[in-house]
């Protein structure tokens, strides 16, 4: 390790500042700009460099290694393709809040302009994706430059920071001084929540006859479970979750009502549509979970406690906004909340007559295989303690109802951007963060091709992914929406022509890879890829094509326009 | 409703390309926008007029302030302020109607900063309602050309 006060090079001041930010791993892929820090790179042994297999892939390995451990996920690629290749991965984790710090080469200074080789303006082309970005035109910049970049995308409402690095800025040198503490004066978040709101808020709990928690991922970025069950359970308030707030409150406590929304449990949508008061809590009130604005929690009183005072207000008007971090909103509501006296046992017995009324279920009737079975089955088999990741489609809704989450930080999706091909490289990078959980990918056949070549990365560093294949040959959201709002023409969704064998695609990469068919089957190749640990293991689940995920509330539609249809007998709670 | 916004920025690159991107990603209305340096040389000032109804009004304002560039955002429309805007034009000029010209500068207090043969420039200040009105007014005279500053404004002092 290098000190304050040498004189060392750009490239050397890079790996100084990680090595303060107490980074583990970047994930990379070199090129030209970068050529003197991939140099300075091979004397490195304290961080540990992924090389991927295309920089999307890096992106979304940063941001599962991020979501996973709660720490920044760092990302370094080349100028303009590399760079280009990013933006995916970085709108991603800027939709769903996710703090990382992503490094792209540029082209000299001077050439800077001039549409030199491999020149692309990543600050222009990412400056709405991110929190904020840099193009650093100064050695004696790039330390405090990314002191500031760790800062910001670790600080407030976590998200991705890009920092533009020329070359000539690379090789050129200066004493370097690495600042303790950074101070950013158009940057200051609001921590802690207005004590009188909170008060007031305690007040109105306290009064609510039919209450509902309904908590988002910013619970679970500020580490605020703990805080939330001991409210939840002393004021015996039931709790629903958004698709990144999954895990935030177990799964499994009789408290827990699931999820809401466009695919929400039955219970959770009629329980916003009859609750007094909302307490929403690190949630942004996004379109999938209200569906129409007007009809939305038409009976209550709403709180919202959001880090962001963006949120506040922007998709639903509320009634008590309180802005600041979500652990330190529930730790005060704590303090200052009355004993619980009033009766709710009216309440948790309605909600659990609409749980009996329309409970979660699949067909079990034939000997056909089917998703909900398969995570089912891997929920039961990995006790709810795997870090579950997704990708996009019908396999991440059902997800959502058929995994029970224990703890925090167990899914890690792709829920604002909707990236298929995020799920791959993002399992990877969560294991790379995760060592004593099992890391456990749900992907579809459609999701998975998208960033196919970072199986090379998991082969290569033999990271123990367990890759469940949900394959329909179908692009089965799409085709959901085909069969019920566009007269069933499934117009380019059959992917059953054109799909490779997915067992031997596996096998090319070096993968262990099984296949299933029916529930037996998969039951054994299951329990067979949770023993696996040598790498990684793809399970090729054939499932049918046609089943649809229940309930659904059409885009923009109320809780009344809900979709029951297609359930069966089978009562699966 | 139109709001003006004052608006102190950090003075780097791209700040201004920030605030505009933002206003054009989140579909904000932005009528005018003028930036320059303030009597501290590393902040600037942005002068926004915007329309909308209170709820964007609010979501302006935040989503300003949540730009890791701006220091200060302040709604000026209900305090005491001064709003002023430049105005350059160029009016085509002949014998017949000249009078009229130099009798309506006068009204709007404005100056001739340009006079040719056939065409005249002047300059007017003044609120951008007032801009308004003086371009409706000279219109049938015939603009050859006309450029607006966009407006500045400030809070009157205590």
């Amino acid at each position: 390790m290098h000190s304050s006060g040498q004189t060392l090079n750009g490239s050397e001041i890079f790996f100084e500042c990680l090595r303060r930010e107490n980074v583990e791993y970047i994930f990379g892929y070199p090129g030209g700009s970068l050529l003197k820090v991939y140099e300075t790179l091979h004397d490195v042994k304290d961080i540990h460099h992924i090389l991927v297999r295309h920089e999307q892939g890096a992106t979304h390995m940063a941001e599962g290694y991020a979501r996973a451990t709660g720490k920044p996920g760092v990302v370094l690629v080349t100028s303009g393709p590399g760079a280009t290749n990013t933006v995916t991965g970085i709108a991603n984790a800027y939709m769903d809040s996710s703090p990382m710090v992503v490094f792209t080469g540029q082209v000299p200074s001077s050439l800077i302009g001039n549409d030199a080789f491999q020149e692309a303006d990543i600050v222009g082309i990412t400056r709405p994706i991110t929190k904020h970005n840099f193009l650093v035109k100064d050695v004696r910049e790039l330390a405090i430059t990314i002191r500031k970049a760790f800062f910001l995308a670790t600080t407030g409402r976590p998200g991705p920071v890009l920092v533009d690095m020329p070359k000539d800025i690379l090789n050129s040198s200066c004493v370097f001084d690495f600042p303790e503490t950074v101070d950013i004066r158009g940057f200051k978040p609001t921590f802690k929540c207005h004590i009188n709101q909170v008060e007031k808020a305690a007040q109105k709990i306290a009064k609510a006859k039919r209450p509902l928690l309904y908590i988002g991922g910013g619970v679970i970025s500020a580490e605020a479970s703990e805080e939330l069950r001991t409210l939840a359970i002393q004021q015996n308030i039931p709790v629903t979750m958004t698709l990144q707030g999954l895990g935030a409150f177990p799964g499994n406590h009789p408290l827990s009502m699931g999820m809401l929304g466009m695919h929400g449990t039955y219970w959770s949508n009629q329980a916003v549509n009859k609750c007094d008061l909302l307490i929403a809590v690190g949630a942004r009130f996004d379109d999938r979970v209200t569906g129409k604005v007007d009809t939305f929690a038409p009976q209550a009183y709403k709180i919202h406690n959001d880090i962001d005072p963006t949120n506040v207000d922007k998709n639903i008007k509320v009634d008590l906004p309180i802005v600041g971090d979500a652990k330190n909103f529930l730790a005060t509501l704590l303090e200052v909340m009355p004993e619980n006296k009033e009766n709710r046992e009216p309440w948790l017995a309605e909600i659990n007559a609409w749980r009996v009324q329309c409970p979660l279920t699949y067909s079990s009737e034939d000997d056909s295989l089917r998703t909900e079975f398969v995570i089912d089955e891997v929920s039961r088999q990995t006790s709810g303690n795997a870090v579950v990741v997704t990708d996009v489609g019908q396999h991440q809704m059902w997800t959502s109802q058929f995994y029970t989450f224990i703890n925090p930080r167990s899914i890690i999706t792709s829920g604002g951007l909707g990236t298929m091909g995020f799920g791959l490289p993002a399992a990877i990078g969560a294991a790379f963060g995760i060592k004593d959980r099992p890391v456990v990918l749900f992907c579809g056949d459609g999701g998975f091709m998208m960033n196919v070549q970072e199986l090379v990365t998991a082969v290569h560093n033999k990271m123990p992914v367990k890759i469940f294949l949900i394959n329909n040959s179908f692009l089965g959201m799409v085709r959901q929406w085909q069969e019920l709002f566009h007269q069933e023409k499934y117009s380019f969704t059959d992917l059953g022509d054109s799909n490779p064998d997915f067992v031997k695609v596996a096998e090319a990469f070096g993968c262990k890879a099984l296949k299933a068919d029916n529930p037996e089957s998969a039951r054994l190749a299951i329990t067979e890829a949770l023993a696996y640990n040598d790498g990684p293991i793809l399970v090729d689940f054939r499932v049918v094509k046609k089943d649809m995920v229940f309930p659904m509330v059409p885009a923009g539609g109320s809780i009344s326009d809900m979709l029951l249809a297609r359930l069966n007998p089978k009562t699966m709670v | 409703m139109k709001h003006i916004i004052s608006v102190l920025v950090e003075n780097k690159f791209g700040s201004l390309n920030r605030v505009a991107a933002m206003f054009s990603a989140r579909g904000f209305n932005l009528e005018s926008i003028s930036i320059g340096e303030t009597e501290d040389t590393e902040i600037s000032r942005m002068t926004i007029v915007t329309r909308g109804e209170d709820q964007i009004i609010s979501q302006v304002l935040k989503q300003l302030n949540r730009l890791v560039d701006t220091i200060k955002v302040t709604d000026l429309t209900r305090q005491p302020h001064v709003e002023r805007e430049l105005l350059l034009m160029t009016l085509k000029l002949s014998k017949t109607v000249q009078h009229e010209i130099f009798e309506l500068i006068t009204v709007f207090k404005g100056k001739v900063v340009d006079i040719k043969q056939k065409s005249i420039t002047i300059e007017v200040i003044g609120s951008p309602d007032k801009i308004n009105t003086t371009i409706d007014i000279f219109r049938p005279y015939g603009i050859k050309e006309l450029a607006r500053s966009g407006a500045v404004a400030i809070h009157r002092g205590e």
